[in-house]
């Protein structure tokens, strides 16, 4: 009886080693094209990024590739799903590898991010993150990110709110769980001090319990915070902001990118979003061409839905890539080591003009561009 | 000839050296394609996962199948394991050769793993059955929430602790922070091969298959078949359980080492209570309390999603069927009689023949 099972289990084992050695030969035909390959959570709790990095960086695909391509070379777009883990993460790499990569737009959360970065680097593959915030995420020369690091981010929130003298005394809630939403509250704190503003409440909470937050909301209120940030997730906020209602505290309101997408949030009354300001790089009815025929395109293909951040930013990263690539003179039939050191190069010269903003990078793979800031007034996001 | 060696050998033996030439000869199979390029990097990258799980199903199969507990909490400890290993490596840095390090981190590991598999043993294995495996459910979640928030850095003063963010560490400028919350441990070196995790499922079957056949093993099955008549003929009950539990432990804390090894980043969300019960469905798919079955379940349930990987959107539910297919085949009593007939029915005909 058992030698039957392991036999059968051995065959299935051997089938299925066989059909992973199968893909290796697999889309060799027809003219050299350039393939760039991401990944990011196709499933599971933070599906929508992934989601959202896919359409948004799809659209850019079509775009270049229905205006000719870049030089007259074709682009071809595969996403892998990494289910927000680090070890599918590097499964999904392994595998866009086999399918013969040679550029990388991901991935799209932070820790699969280092752990790709980690094998990338090692395989010179030219990698652009269009959202991993993490510091390490970009920790070789191979790496390049389209969006404020979580340092990033904190540090300019606080100088915002400190050269706009939004609020002297300020209380933060964060969830201690998520690298994003510690990493920014941390430096957040850091750059407070040297802006005049008093942290007065630091009040955490963790994945697990994420449901009832009037606990820290009474203490921000009994600290006398004149304004609340918060550099979390906008599910949370949306919470927070109903139950700071019900309490009675009505704080300013401040926040990171991660809160874009709130005015989305199901059975949410969005007049309590009123007057919260965001750091964002993108907004989805900001008034420039670029963005407007995005968004259109956008809700055209994808059955009215509106893009969020992560869809710009993906959308930007393809574009980057495209700079990059013309500047560089890089062709298509070259090895994706090859193309990595020509990228890493020209990477430093372009200057992309985005829908995220105008984008500069420099060596160490950061961006430089000017943080945008919106406000949430009759319920639409308007730039401050 | 080696059937005859094979038989003139008694039944464990057999068994027992039936799995060791498995794992021997899929090892020599794989080396063969990596030498020969046959083998595609998803493959590739696979191969240290598979170890870990694998160490990790036998591992647990020991509290499962042999001690008879049902234990939630078996990625706790490789949490554990992963933690202290790779804040070891990170610590020590290129003080030591590569190999003498990685040597000592999976003992720093094994042993960080097995002392917590003593301490929360100790009272945990006085209840029994379902109790046992809320508490080790609970146990998991709170390793997992205390390495969330434990920031660990180090300066020219020595190692600073704290539990609510770095800046709270007060460390000298040039200070580096190892463990930072949330982000977990980045930079381990890549010191797991597929070479050495083999090595270590080697290891671990000696440690597991010799434990059931000792004279220990038979009193830990003797529990788990009867605990009234072990206790009667008065053997220790606490000490035995503890001991495969810690045992077990161990081993899980090695999983973790391989695993902290393998990748850059280290965060506890993969420790969550979904590893623990992934582990426990090796195991049940495997067969309790059959080895060999769990280590071909870890292999298959492992590789099966990545070779998946080519029907994108329907992945996920692909393979939940083809779970739920792969039990019903293994374990359903109807396909036990129908596997049975077919078997009879083979053998029918090849004596049949051989007349």
């Amino acid at each position: 009886m058992k030698k039957i099972i392991s036999f059968v289990l051995v065959t299935m084992l051997a089938v299925g080693c066989l059909a992973g050695c199968g893909s290796n030969e697999a889309a060799t035909t027809g003219e050299a094209v350039f393939k760039i390959g991401a990944a990011g959570p196709l499933t599971g709790g933070a599906a929508a990024y992934g989601d959202a990095v896919n359409k948004g960086a799809q659209i850019a695909v079509e775009e270049i590739n229905a205006a000719g391509g870049i030089n007259g070379t074709m682009i071809e777009f595969k996403m892998e799903d990494d289910e927000h883990d680090a070890e599918k993460a590097v499964n999904a790499y392994n595998n866009l590898k086999d399918w013969g990569m040679q550029m990388m737009v991901g991935t799209v959360t932070s820790a699969p991010c280092i752990a790709v970065e980690a094998e990338a680097s090692v395989d010179n593959m030219f990698l652009i993150t269009p959202s991993g915030t993490a510091v390490d995420c970009i920790s070789g020369p191979n790496a390049f990110r389209l969006c404020f690091s979580d340092p990033a981010q904190g540090t300019k929130s606080a100088e915002y709110i400190g050269v706009n003298q939004l609020a002297t005394k300020v209380a933060i809630i964060y969830d201690s769980s998520d690298p994003y939403s510690s990493g920014i509250c941390e430096s957040f704190k850091a750059e407070a001090a040297n802006q005049g503003i008093e942290v007065v409440a630091t009040e955490a909470f963790t994945a697990d319990s994420k449901t009832d937050f009037k606990v820290q909301l009474q203490k921000a209120k009994d600290s006398g915070a004149e304004l609340l940030f918060l550099p979390i997730y906008y599910q949370e906020a949306s919470l927070i902001l109903q139950q700071a209602n019900d309490v009675g505290f009505s704080p300013k309101i401040f926040g990171c990118d991660g809160l874009d997408g709130i005015l989305g949030v199901e059975n949410f009354d969005v007049s309590l979003a009123e007057g919260v300001m965001l750091l964002t790089p993108f907004a989805a009815d900001a008034e420039d061409e670029a963005t407007q025929k995005f968004v259109a395109t956008y809700a055209e293909k994808y059955n009215n839905e509106v893009p969020m951040q992560f869809a710009a930013d993906a959308y930007d990263a393809v574009y980057a890539i495209k700079a990059a690539i013309e500047k560089a003179g890089v062709t298509a039939d070259m090895s994706a080591s090859d193309i990595c050191d020509a990228l890493k190069g020209a990477m430093t010269q372009i200057n992309l003009k985005g829908l995220t903003g105008t984008i500069t990078w420099d060596e160490s793979g950061e961006p430089n561009k000017e943080p945008k800031a919106v406000v949430i007034t009759d319920g639409a996001y308007k730039a401050m | 000839m080696k059937m005859n060696i094979l038989k003139t050998m008694n039944k464990t033996t057999k068994s027992n050296t039936i799995t060791y030439l498995l794992v021997a000869v899929v090892y020599l199979v794989v080396q063969l394609l990596v030498t020969t390029g046959n083998i595609s990097s998803l493959m590739k990258g696979l191969l240290v996962p598979l170890c870990v799980y694998v160490i990790a199903a036998i591992s647990l199969n020991l509290v499962v199948g042999i001690s008879g507990e049902l234990s939630l909490g078996h990625a706790g400890f490789m949490c554990v394991g992963a933690y202290a290993s790779a804040f070891f490596s990170v610590l020590v840095g290129d003080a030591l050769p590569e190999m003498l390090r990685f040597i000592l981190a999976i003992l720093i590991g094994a042993g960080v793993a097995a002392i917590f598999g003593i301490l929360i043993g100790i009272p945990v294995l006085k209840l029994r059955g379902d109790y046992l495996a809320i508490v080790t459910l609970a146990f998991g979640e709170i390793i997992k929430n205390l390495m969330n928030v434990m920031y660990v850095g180090r300066d020219a003063d020595g190692l600073h602790f704290s539990v609510t963010d770095t800046a709270s560490l007060n460390m000298a400028p040039d200070g580096e922070v190892i463990i930072k919350g949330a982000l977990g441990i980045t930079g381990t070196p890549k010191n797991s091969t597929f070479t050495i995790g083999v090595i270590l499922i080697l290891i671990a079957l000696f440690i597991i298959l010799n434990l059931i056949h000792s004279r220990s093993g038979r009193a830990i099955m003797a529990i788990r078949d009867n605990r009234i008549a072990a206790e009667s003929v008065g053997i220790n009950i606490t000490k035995y359980k503890l001991m495969a539990f810690s045992i077990s432990a161990a081993l899980a804390g090695v999983a973790g080492v391989l695993y902290a090894h393998n990748l850059s980043t280290l965060t506890v969300k993969k420790f969550d209570y979904n590893t623990s019960i992934l582990i426990l469905v090796f195991v049940v798919l495997g067969g309790i309390g059959n080895i060999r079955g769990s280590m071909i379940a870890a292999v298959i349930l492992t590789v099966l999603p990545e070779v998946l990987r080519g029907l994108s959107d329907y992945r996920m539910l692909i393979y939940a069927i083809v779970l739920i297919a792969m039990m019903l085949f293994n374990w359903a009593p109807s396909a036990i009689n129908w596997r049975a007939k077919i078997k009879a029915k083979i053998k029918n005909r090849n004596m049949k023949e051989a007349e």
